[in-house]
């Protein structure tokens, strides 16, 4: 038989079920759609990167540090701008901001900038051409939220610290500004040189100093960064060019574009496993005409390349559709993703995601149709004249090598995409183990439901109900393949809702717990000032529930050994940062002692003095109990004894430092203080934080509800990206179910039918029908929520090692949803069923 | 107990007419046992069909145990079937999702009736099948799911038993038994039984023969007792 005369037969055999094959092949639609929508994305993301990455950063080299520059990188500077070099400079801090009209405040973050700055990209703002105006006097451009918050306009005057500035307009566009930031606080843009006259820059402010750098065409930017750095001291000044942040954004969005693959890839693979139930399902439907086309003298392999032609042919329209799905939401993407996304994305489509969309779900379609269909070699011509003759010679035969082969290409496939996809090897190892684990577990949640659902009908139960699950049972079910299909989207929502839920209970520890929770906090509070702001907060009638002393230091070396000689060994975070540190004799709510005994009030004459360290920063300066740390506070190096690790839970709004003095260790050392207290009134908060702020311009306070709400939305945004995936292979679910549906078609009218004919009225019929759906969907739910609560679970003890609380009504609402939608799609897609008569029973 | 009044069955195919059935008359009394012979295409199960209450006339009229099939519903006509009418097909027609003492039992759920675990337990054990209760069909033999067919047939206790070619899938033996098994149930139970069959030998079994011919009756002659 030629190659064509095959084809022929495959279109001509197709003719009947086109339409339910293809319902077949649509289950991996789905995970194309979203292979091609995540993929296309990141590749327009990376490619706006790209583009805009001088923008992005506002020079081509930006050098950095968390103190002011200190006299040999001015001079520095000065040099390269005399030779010729753009040098612009920022310097950004939190402050309170005032506006005196209206007297409100709030927490804003300050980006003070020099005239040359930004060297590329523009600000956009509004009205527009605001930018170039900021420099030409004591002028202000804020976030719109700043406005609207204090009931403020354009026009208006805004005072930071001892300085008053106009605001002449609003910031629309900033490039290089995540949208999400600025939900932690407005930005005010204000120019460098009005600065000093705010007078908020003092003693153990935060801030960060940037210096911007145009380069001529010639120069590399990571070259003159190398030269700088053996020009000022390198622990204290970080070096970024156009290609770090190129670098950085582009990781960050491929390890988005990964994780929300896998999701993708593991919908794809439901939606396979959905194509081999449903094709397992139709050739029992085909064995007639199998068993007829061997007689007339077809061999097993032309038979098997017929079905296997339509397969291809339908899966590459599956294919296909999907991706068409995807490109469209694709434009989609960045309503959902934007606020992530630094860059503005100008969606546009990805020929290359389209095309590894189309190839991974066309082999998939086959490689999963071929599995089921490589039975049909084994379907006898006798079957032609008896039908349940040699029914099933070896038909489970183990060793059965073609079948082998392609279940290993199957797996061998999954492997290679998921390497492809991760980039490398290892990770795409790991990656596919994890798929396979979770693909295993549900399908043995999915085993495990529907066994047991067997087991649980009772004698007494209503006919309809026991026939229903029944029903769940018959030949050629797919029963697995719709459980693990809709288990896996459930798993995902309830996963989902209860690591989200779990977080947000654990920022936000409600009223109910009974500790009195500090909701204001007033930080930057001078030596001088702190008598003051306690007496402020004392006379409106609120509590000071802590004071908390900050003294800024930094490691000059640890058992004796110098910190630049352990750098260049080993460099770290830990090692080159500013340590804002505190002391105190008790340990606080938030945190444990892992190791060691906590600080003794007052260390024992000719011992150093002792310090609690953070576990965590203690494994990276691989400081062990009995070290010894040497600090550098202002100059004067104080050594330490580290007796005592602890487990500090950061999540909670509570002031916390990763090294802890005991009491008498720092004494005469300059500091800062925290002072937190409660204020439930709205209205009262503010009026204290404009009290503070009007009698002390420089102390900052922040108002813990805000980050709380702040935070919240932030997860939601997350949350959001998450559940547009989880709708996926919801989605996938459902196809799959009506796939399964359709491929048992035949038998479901036969049963319907013969029903009829024994004496059954439509409502019974209708009644076994929602019997069965409802079980189907109780059942896949269950196996799926399940498995979200032990991967919540795990979620927040191991990666967010937050507590795990049940929240039983969501995974009910989860779970009844689920079932419902099952049932209402089974129901609606079986509807001829009881729509049927009894007449065709005898013809049957 | 059976009575069809000038039966008339036809199907629309395209813009022609194609009649199965032409003014089909004749009554059967009851404990009667018929056959209904005639050629592939004489019309024989289109004439079951309308008999048993599955399909709508498109002239004339059913009259089943003194109930005028004419004026029911569907459903109506669905519980008459479960109340009065026993079926067994040629394919056997069980349902593959339960076992055999469930698939008696089905008509005696459908209409809600007591005790039919007992009474389906009691038709196996005639049939001769009590030891294969929980086997699903497809670990019977033919003969053996044609059987339990037959004892769903009578798991109502129908006034009326179908039987469309019940021998046709099985070897010779095994239809035999089957008849026999008919004719005891006609005769012990005094159930009505009305046999579809184009198989001479098995419808000289039966006290009558109408025999169909091309949709018309051509021949209608009772058996000396």
């Amino acid at each position: 038989m030629s190659a064509r005369a095959i084809g022929a037969l495959a279109w001509r055999d197709s003719r009947t079920a086109r339409r339910r094959l293809l319902l077949f092949m649509s289950s991996i639609s789905i995970g194309v759609a979203a292979l091609v929508a995540i993929d296309g994305y990141s590749a327009n993301v990376v490619r706006s990167v790209r583009e805009q990455s001088r923008a992005l950063l506002g020079g081509d080299l930006s050098l950095g540090s968390r103190e002011a520059f200190p006299p040999v990188m001015d001079t520095v500077l000065d040099s390269l701008a005399r030779a010729g070099i753009g040098v612009g400079r920022t310097a950004s801090f939190a402050s309170m901001a005032v506006i005196p009209r209206t007297g409100g405040t709030r927490l804003v973050q300050v980006r003070a900038t020099s005239p040359e700055v930004p060297f590329y990209g523009t600000i956009e703002t509004e009205p527009a051409g605001r930018w170039p105006l900021l420099q030409r006097g004591r002028n202000a451009l804020v976030d719109q939220s700043l406005l609207t918050e204090l009931d403020a306009h354009v026009g208006d005057s805004l005072a930071l610290g001892d300085a008053r500035f106009a605001i002449i307009g609003v910031l629309r566009n900033v490039p290089g500004d995540v949208g999400i930031a600025s939900a932690l606080g407005p930005r005010v843009y204000i120019p460098l040189r009005d600065v000093a006259a705010t007078g908020l820059l003092r003693f153990g402010s935060r801030a960060e100093y940037e210096a911007l750098l145009r380069l001529p065409g010639s120069a590399s930017p990571s070259g003159v960064a190398a030269t700088l750095r053996n020009r000022v001291a390198p622990a204290r000044i970080r070096a970024r060019t156009v290609q770090d942040t190129e670098r950085n954004l582009t990781e960050g969005v491929q390890q988005l574009d990964r994780f929300l693959g896998v999701v993708g890839l593991v919908a794809l693979l439901l939606g396979g496993i959905g194509v081999a139930s449903a094709i397992h399902a139709y050739l029992e439907e085909k064995t007639d005409t199998v068993a007829v086309l061997r007689c007339l003298g077809a061999t097993a392999r032309q038979v098997l390349a017929i079905y296997l032609l339509e397969a291809g042919a339908l899966g590459l329209v599956g294919a296909i559709a999907g991706a068409a799905l995807g490109v469209a939401l694709q434009y989609a993407m960045p309503h959902v993703l934007g606020d992530f996304i630094p860059v503005t994305v100008a969606p546009r489509a990805e020929p290359a995601a389209i095309f590894s969309g189309l190839a991974v779900g066309l082999w998939v379609a086959v490689l999963f149709a071929l599995l089921p269909l490589l039975r049909v070699r084994r379907i006898s011509p006798l079957q032609a004249l008896r039908r349940d003759a040699l029914a099933s010679p070896a038909r489970r035969l183990l060793l059965d090598a073609p079948r082998l082969a392609a279940s290993l290409a199957l797996a061998a496939s999954v492997v290679a995409i998921a390497i492809a996809r991760a980039g490398s090897t290892v990770r795409g190892l790991a990656m596919s183990l994890g798929i396979g684990v979770a693909l295993l577990l549900l399908w043995g949640s999915a085993l495990l439901v529907s066994r047991a659902a067997r087991r649980l009908v009772r004698e007494h139960w209503p006919f309809v109900v026991r026939q229903g699950v029944a029903n769940l049972y018959r030949p050629a079910n797919q029963t697995r393949a719709v459980i693990l299909a809709l288990g896996f989207g459930a798993f995902l929502l309830g996963t989902l809702y209860l690591v989200q839920r779990n977080l947000l209970d654990h920022l936000i520890p409600g009223g109910a717990r009974g500790d009195v929770q500090a909701n204001l906090a007033f930080f930057d509070v001078q030596q001088d000032q702190a008598a003051g702001v306690d007496s402020i907060i004392r006379a409106t009638g609120h509590p000071v529930l802590q004071r908390v002393p900050i003294v800024p230091m930094r490691i000059a070396s640890i058992n004796g050994q110098p910190v630049a000689a352990l750098m260049k060994a080993h460099p770290s975070w830990a090692m080159r940062r500013e340590y804002r540190s505190s002391w105190r004799d008790t340990l606080i709510a938030s945190e444990r002692v892992t190791a060691g005994r906590w600080l003794s009030a007052a260390h024992a004459a000719g011992e150093l003095p002792e310090i609690s360290v953070e576990k965590d920063v203690a494994g990276e300066l691989g400081l062990q109990l009995g070290d010894t740390v040497t600090w550098d506070v202002q100059g004067v190096r104080i050594p330490t004894r580290v007796t005592s690790l602890r487990e500090v839970t950061w999540a909670r709004f509570e002031p916390n430092f990763f090294v802890v003095f005991s009491p008498d260790a720092l004494r005469g050392a300059p500091y800062t203080e925290v002072l937190l207290t409660r204020v439930d009134d709205d209205a009262a908060r503010a009026a204290l934080q404009r009290g503070v702020v009007r009698r002390y311009s420089n102390v900052s306070s922040i108002d813990l509800s805000l980050i709380e709400r702040a935070v919240q939305g932030i997860l939601d945004k997350v949350s959001l990206a998450i559940r547009f995936m989880a709708l996926f292979s919801v989605a996938t679910g459902v196809l799959v179910l009506l796939s399964a549906v359709a491929a048992s078609r035949r038998q479901r009218l036969r049963e319907g039918v013969l029903l009829r004919t024994l004496g059954a009225t439509r409502a019974q019929i209708a009644r076994i029908l929602l019997s069965e759906y409802a079980a189907l969907g109780a059942l896949g739910s269950a196996a799926g929520v399940l498995l979200s609560i032990a991967g919540a679970w795990a979620l927040t003890r191991f990666v967010f090692e937050t507590p795990f609380t049940l929240a039983v009504p969501a995974l009910a609402v989860i779970a009844i949803g689920m079932m419902a939608l099952t049932a209402a799609v089974g129901f609606w897609s079986s509807r001829e069923v009881y729509r049927g008569t009894a007449a065709g029973a005898l013809s049957a | 107990m059976l009575v069809a009044r000038s039966l008339s069955k036809s199907y629309r195919s395209g813009d022609r007419t194609l009649a199965v059935l032409r003014d089909v008359s004749f009554a059967i009394p009851e404990r009667a046992f018929v056959a209904i012979v005639g050629p592939s295409g004489s019309g024989k199960t289109t004439l079951l069909g309308l008999l048993a209450g599955l399909d709508t006339p498109t002239a004339g009229t059913v009259v089943l145990d003194g109930t005028d099939l004419g004026p029911l519903s569907e459903d109506e006509r669905a519980r008459l079937r479960g109340e009065k009418v026993g079926f067994v097909f040629q394919s056997f027609q069980l349902i593959p999702t339960l076992t055999a003492l469930e698939n008696i039992t089905v008509p005696l759920e459908l209409r809600g009736t007591r005790g039919a675990a007992a009474r389906g337990r009691d038709l196996l054990e005639r049939v001769g099948l009590a030891e294969r209760a929980h086997h699903y069909p497809s670990q019977l033999s033919g003969g053996e799911q044609q059987r339990v067919a037959l004892a769903r047939a009578f798991a109502n206790a129908p006034r009326v038993l179908f039987a469309d070619e019940p021998t046709g899938n099985l070897d010779s033996a095994t239809g035999e038994r089957i008849i026999e098994l008919i004719e005891r149930l006609n005769r012990e139970e005094g159930t009505t039984v009305v046999l579809v069959t184009h198989d001479a030998a098995l419808a000289s079994r039966a006290g009558r023969v109408i025999r169909l011919s091309d949709g018309a009756v051509v021949g209608d002659s009772e058996r000396a007792a």
